[in-house]
């Protein structure tokens, strides 16, 4: 702790709330994106079955997601406006310097998202009025900006991890910028795949989990099996796909960020038969205190054989690498995540075979624990993936270009620090509501599936888009009594 | 040439916000003003089946303006960023508050958890724009260049705090017009008139602010008030108070549809104005369009970027804001979600 000291003694006093700020608000942020790039998807495809077979249920599950989008693409949407504030807010040195070279990504990224906020609102609102196909096929689109918009926000990260498509002129400052190189770097293509199908097995295992949660408490009708297999299927069929993009990317640090790889793994001086820390923590002299070695193994899983050499912590100066902490933190990060993605692909497999060997699915509770276990799960590894590329990467915001410390606002670290307080009471309230809002539109649902909505009548206000009326729907006109599922 | 181009496109994106963003905000400053929740039950209902469709795609203009910002001019957004902190802060803060609130207000039952969530969304409709408002001042004053730190002086200085009190006024006005032109179109015959009279005083009272504004002008902000009051910068503010003039007609009439059109001119006209008394500078007098500018190559590929998607949203816009005027966009309701 004693150089973390130091380091922080160095380093402005607005770094530290900065960071947590940044830090906080993009854990945040990150939870949401899975749905707001996968749930569209899954929605459809749903929607899709729903259409060719005529079924009610598909139907009904189709339009229930669709209202948990609305909210959940409402919140998103606010959080990811604030990310963009924040990066003037707390980093307006990179700004300023590297927002040219790398803006571009954003660029893209932005109107990406518009088009996918207008097909959204479509999509939402068009339920009622449009003809059922038309109506399905302008959501379809919707997946695609998602991807879109992906694309320009990696683009971008990847870009502040191994930085390139510019010179430096005399004084430091990037010339002569191109735009291809700055988009395509070496992290591009890894980090772009093991990202996007990360948010659409996190999804799917999201909302699969919440079938199972029901599934586990008695509720075995077609309703929570449709719930939960499309979904589910669809976060199967991607992990084992997730395991092989996963080393790849693993590998790919390992040889174009070889100190984010080395705190990764927690290794300190550069050497061949490295071998392979289970946790553990990395002490400031760069022995490993706990955790489980396997001799030779990293050196193996980085080049294939035992004679890998493995560039270490220590091949670089104190204040060009991470932290001990730092490192450690990383490492912890990385290995909850390859943990759990290990035993995700069992799931998967467990899956597979029943439907393999019956057509059906497993029998056994335990599997629908693990499945509704599977959503928090992959959500947390969604969080280690971040930690690991955030944290591994310092004390670098652009990879061996500029400091955190030389990005940050040169404003008080007093005001940051009350920025940060209010920015967390607002975001556990919001996301707090949000969570209740989602609890309460599934008690609902509930209800109305159970017939008895009319005994929940509140309030003055009470004509709300979703949700169950409180009284029966009366027959106002053509349009407004349908039975779901028929003629929308 | 290509610096002058992103600028102008910057403009155009800053307009769509004050535009778009504008009349959700006017929307939330009504909510704010109509009572409670017995006698304001009719108009929140008007601004909660309004606004719901389209407030989020309005929202993506903010987004765009500040990564045009960035790529565009990053010694101008490093600027603005650094030395109105504050104001830029709690516009964030205002953000999350007003998106949470209404988001959360829509599928939320019981009354207390509304009027919650439904206090927050219209208090936060009324900051922000008062806070964003002030960051334009703030440029528009001069007190800005690059390397200063954040200071109250920036922004708390009579040019912001009127731009501030110009952007709500603005916003009540957008929001009022579009209310009234909503209220027809979902039959609510009881809640043309009271739009009605509501945008006419908030016409009146932006007219007022304008001219107090031009006449109160600090010192410091005489750059802008001299394009303001000359040349084009003048014509476009004439024009925007016949826009402002046309709209009070308008609204009255039977095609208070058209109103919509011209109380949008009305905002972007301002927001033209100020864009060409400013000019050739992106912060007066110290970093002109030329000097901030950032590289060549990323510019012109987003002129590229900008119409290609242009070819994309363009058409998605106008069947989003058709589909909406002409009533095909309706909520879920609860049968559809019931089995």
């Amino acid at each position: 702790m004693s150089t973390t000291a130091h380091l922080l003694a160095e380093t402005p006093a607005q770094l530290l709330p900065a960071r947590e700020l940044m830090a906080f608000t993009l854990a945040s942020h990150i939870m949401l994106v899975p749905f707001g790039v996968a749930l569209p998807f899954i929605t459809l495809l749903m929607h899709h079955r729903g259409l060719r077979k005529a079924d009610p249920t598909a139907m009904l599950l189709a339009r229930r997601w669709s209202a948990v989008m609305a909210v959940q693409f409402a919140v998103g949407i606010v959080t990811g406006t604030v990310l963009s504030l924040e990066f003037g807010l707390l980093w307006p040195g990179m700004m300023g310097r590297w927002g040219d070279v790398f803006g571009l990504g954003f660029g893209v990224e932005g109107w990406a998202f518009f088009l996918e906020a207008i097909l959204i609102a479509i999509y939402l609102y068009g339920w009622r009025r449009l003809k059922p196909w038309t109506h399905f096929w302008l959501g379809v689109p919707l997946p695609l900006t998602a991807l879109m918009g992906a694309f320009g926000i990696i683009a971008a990260n990847s870009w502040m991890n191994t930085p390139q498509g510019f010179t430096l002129d005399s004084s430091g400052r990037p010339v002569n910028v191109s735009v291809q190189q700055a988009i395509f770097t070496p992290m591009f293509g890894p980090e772009y795949w093991h990202f996007v199908v990360a948010m659409f097995l996190t999804a799917g295992y999201v909302v699969a989990g919440v079938y199972a949660v029901g599934w586990l408490r008695g509720r075995r009708d077609r309703y929570h099996r449709l719930g939960f297999t499309v979904p589910f299927t669809v976060a199967a069929i991607l992990t084992p796909l997730q395991f092989f993009l996963g080393d790849n990317i693993a590998r790919q640090i390992f040889h174009k960020q070889p100190i984010k790889f080395a705190a990764a793994e927690l290794v300190w001086d550069t050497d061949t038969h490295v071998p392979e820390y289970l946790f553990g923590r990395l002490q400031e002299d760069g022995t490993v205190k706990g955790g489980l070695k396997i001799p030779q193994l990293d050196s193996i899983l980085a080049g294939f054989t035992p004679d890998t050499q493995v560039t270490g912590l220590s091949s670089v100066a104190a204040d060009d690498r991470p932290t001990a902490t730092q490192a450690t933190i990383t490492h912890w990060a990385f290995d909850i995540m390859a943990t759990i993605g290990s035993v995700l692909i069992l799931l998967a497999l467990w899956y597979a075979w029943c439907w393999w060997r019956r057509r059906d699915l497993p029998k056994s509770r335990w599997f629908f624990r693990c499945a509704a276990a599977a959503g928090v799960a992959s959500v947390i590894t969604v969080e280690c993936g971040w930690i690991t590329t955030e944290v591994g990467r310092q004390p670098w915001i652009v990879y061996q270009n500029m400091r955190v410390s030389e990005a940050v606002t040169p404003t008080g670290a007093a005001s940051l620090w009350t920025m940060f307080g209010i920015v967390v009471t607002v975001y556990v309230l919001v996301l707090g509501s949000f969570l209740a809002v989602l609890l309460k539109m599934r008690t609902r649902w509930r209800l109305a599936d159970a017939g008895s909505a009319r005994a929940h009548a509140e309030g003055p206000e009470t004509d709300t888009p979703y949700g169950p009326r409180p009284e029966p729907a009366t027959t106002t006109g053509p349009g407004e009594n349908r039975a779901p599922g028929s003629d929308l | 040439m290509t610096a002058t181009v992103v600028a102008w496109i910057l403009l155009l994106a800053v307009a769509a916000y004050a535009c778009g963003g504008g009349v959700d905000y006017g929307a939330g400053f009504w909510d704010l003003l109509a009572g409670g929740a017995e006698r304001g039950k009719r108009p929140r209902w008007l601004v909660d089946h309004a606004m719901a469709p389209v407030w989020e795609v309005n929202n993506v203009w903010l987004i765009f303006t500040l990564v045009v910002m960035w790529t565009g001019f990053p010694v101008f957004f490093q600027t603005v960023f650094t030395a109105l902190w504050l104001p830029l802060a709690l516009a964030a803060v205002g953000m999350v508050l007003r998106g949470a609130g209404f988001a959360l207000r829509k599928p939320t039952r019981r009354l207390a958890a509304r009027r919650i969530y439904g206090a927050v969304f219209a208090v936060s409709s009324l900051l922000t724009p008062f806070f964003l408002g002030t960051v334009i001042g703030g440029v528009a004053s001069g007190r800005v260049s690059p390397g200063t730190t954040a200071s109250a002086d920036a922004w708390a200085n009579t040019t912001s705090i009127m731009a501030g009190l110009i952007t709500v006024a603005a916003t009540a006005f957008l929001g009022a017009v579009f209310l009234t032109v909503d209220a027809r179109r979902f039959e609510a015959h009881d809640l043309v008139g009271y739009f009605r009279l509501r945008a006419r005083i908030a016409a009146a009272v932006l007219l007022a602010l304008g001219v107090i504004g031009l006449v109160v002008t600090d010192p410091h902000a005489s750059y802008v008030h001299h394009g303001l009051t000359h040349g084009a910068g003048l014509a476009l503010v004439i024009a925007a108070v016949v826009a402002l003039a046309l709209s009070v007609w308008l609204v009255a009439g039977q095609a208070a549809g058209w109103a919509r059109y011209s109380s949008v001119a009305v905002v972007a006209l301002l927001v033209a104005a100020w864009g060409f008394a400013q000019r050739p500078y992106l912060v007066p007098t110290s970093l002109t369009v030329q000097q901030g500018a950032g590289a060549d190559a990323p510019l012109q590929w987003m002129l590229v970027v900008a119409a290609v998607a242009l070819v994309f949203i363009g058409p998605a816009l106008v069947v989003l804001y058709r589909l909406d005027t002409h009533g095909v966009l309706e909520p879920l309701t609860d049968e559809d979600v019931a089995e």
